[in-house]
């Protein structure tokens, strides 16, 4: 049923492209191109949704009703929004390093769509099939820090100011234990390619294998994404908005889209590593393997979205306790059983 | 590295945007365009080993360069912070001993590169490069390796070092 959907519409169209005398380079150009809108346009709709299911679950948790006016059960809310904040006015204050200040929110949205690229959506659905898939997701990640600050330091005000310093120290703290929770499943497979560890996961779901690293990566990865309880960079009651708070109009929303954008990556990576990508449980193939994997990755972002409205905002000072002296050792000792782990199995013979 | 109009172009355009970005990392006045503009540099060189075929020596310019050494000068900066940044990228008056010095290097490296006999290899470039260089790393180059392990140890230490003096002091 719909196994090979977009497959087929990307075969269809290379051969389309084929029999219309396109020279081969400019139908794999095409083809690329036509994959990469395909990604964007999906994300962006995902974005738009989150933000309404965000405040849905929110309602629904604070025993509210939430957004139900615009649209069908209040559908259209962030479309309306959207409009509402295209449509204001962006300030931009004298003192501030206007380039920098505007450039900001135009690059935050560049590294999660640049990861997104080599995503497998599905069984043969990644838009590139990149060798070093999941060492490319760390890298590019580590960018969104700088332009975090970017956007706090131009806005030449104290609570920027003291939002981008928390939004470095925060990041830069919590990438580590992040990067050494997924080394756990690189040992195990021995590769960086995103398509290979889902392969490997046939049997056993690395949740199941890792269950540490499982659990390090979730709360690390709550973390660099700044939402409660490691929303400190923005915490309200403190320093207003942090990095955002002299942003308006579009800037403010392409912050806030960010940060869903950047929500969803860290699901489709936990997807990825530890909840068996595309395959199907159970042997359940009569399900699509884009939908599961669609299905694994909003089981994650829900439970992110739990967590938002159930647990209160940590202190700085625990934030940078709990991820030095807790989570990297940790991750540590996680990589050491591991490894001894993987020489006891190969001694048995298993 | 095949020699493809389109590789050729990529390098050519490369190789402007790391000298200028690198030219303005030295030029600007206000250190913070620096660092913006150094990170720019970081990300060209990353796309320079792209067109080589290291894509996983890419990746590490691009985590450890422009993700890790880029941060460290900001929170440098930031703890800096003053009223007017417009004049916190120092430059002083001593042309003609840098221009010496310059042209020193510039000469010592030319007479270098061209005296060296390049030995470049038929072979194409493996297609996995990562279990290259792990064998390679711990094996032929483990003494290196553990030194440099060493090196970031004592960094390390002496980081808590310091960070406990100044406790003991207030």
């Amino acid at each position: 049923m719909g196994e090979n959907l977009f497959t087929g519409i990307a075969a269809w169209l290379s051969a389309l492209l084929n029999a219309a005398g396109v020279p081969l380079i400019a139908n794999d150009i095409i083809l690329m191109v036509v994959k990469f809108v395909a990604i964007l346009v999906f994300i962006l709709v995902n974005v738009l949704w989150l933000v309404y299911m965000e405040r849905k679950v929110s309602a629904y948790i604070q025993c509210r009703i939430g957004p139900n006016r615009v649209g069908p059960k209040g559908l259209l809310q962030t479309v309306a929004d959207i409009g509402k904040l295209l449509s204001k006015e962006i300030i931009i204050p004298r003192l501030s390093d206007k380039i920098v200040f505007l450039l900001a929110p135009v690059l935050i949205f560049v590294p999660p769509l640049m990861i997104m690229v080599v995503v497998p959506w599905g069984r043969d659905m990644a838009a590139v099939n990149m060798n070093i898939g999941v060492f490319y997701f760390l890298a590019l990640a580590s960018l969104s820090t700088l332009i975090f600050w970017m956007g706090g330091w131009s806005s030449y005000n104290k609570y920027s100011l003291v939002g981008a310093m928390r939004v470095v120290a925060q990041m830069v703290s919590y990438e580590l234990p992040l990067v050494l929770a997924l080394l756990g499943v690189i040992m195990l497979t021995g590769t960086l390619n995103m398509n290979t560890i889902i392969e490997a996961q046939r049997h056993t779901w690395f949740i199941f294998a890792q269950p540490l690293a499982f659990l390090i990566y979730f709360i690390a990865g709550v973390s660099e994404t700044n939402r409660t309880p490691f929303d400190l960079v923005e915490g309200e009651s403190e320093i207003i908005a942090g990095p955002y708070t002299e942003y308006s109009g579009m800037g403010y929303a392409m912050f806030m889209l960010a940060e869903y954008a950047n929500v969803m990556l860290v699901s489709i990576m936990c997807t990825v590593m530890f909840l068996g990508g595309w395959l199907a449980p159970f042997g359940w193939t009569f399900i699509p393997s884009w939908f599961w994997f669609f299905i694994k990755v909003y089981v994650m972002i829900f439970i992110f979205m739990w967590i938002r409205w159930t647990y209160p905002r940590i202190r700085v000072d625990q934030l940078m306790g709990f991820g030095w002296k807790v989570l990297v050792p940790l991750s540590l000792a996680n990589i050491f059983v591991t490894g001894v782990g993987m020489y006891i199995y190969r001694a048995i013979g298993w | 590295m095949d020699n493809s109009i389109w590789m050729v172009a990529a390098f050519y355009l490369l190789s402007a945007v790391i000298i200028v970005s690198a030219l303005l990392v030295v030029f600007l006045k206000n250190i913070v365009h620096s660092v913006l503009w150094l990170a720019v540099c970081f990300i060209a060189l990353a796309g320079l080993f792209l067109t080589l075929d290291a894509d996983f020596l890419a990746a590490v310019q691009v985590l450890v360069y422009a993700g890790a050494v880029c941060i460290m000068v900001v929170f440098g900066i930031m703890l800096i912070q003053r009223g007017d940044m417009g004049k916190t990228n120092l430059f002083n008056s001593q042309t003609g001993v840098a221009a010496g010095v310059v042209a020193l290097v510039l000469v010592v490296s030319g007479y270098l590169s061209a005296a060296t006999h390049w030995v470049g290899t038929a072979a194409p470039v493996p297609h996995k490069t990562v279990e290259h260089i792990a064998t390679l790393l711990l094996s032929k180059y483990v003494i290196p390796f553990e030194v440099a392990a060493l090196l970031l140890l004592v960094a390390l230490v002496g980081a808590i070092i310091l960070a406990k003096e100044v406790k003991a002091k207030c």
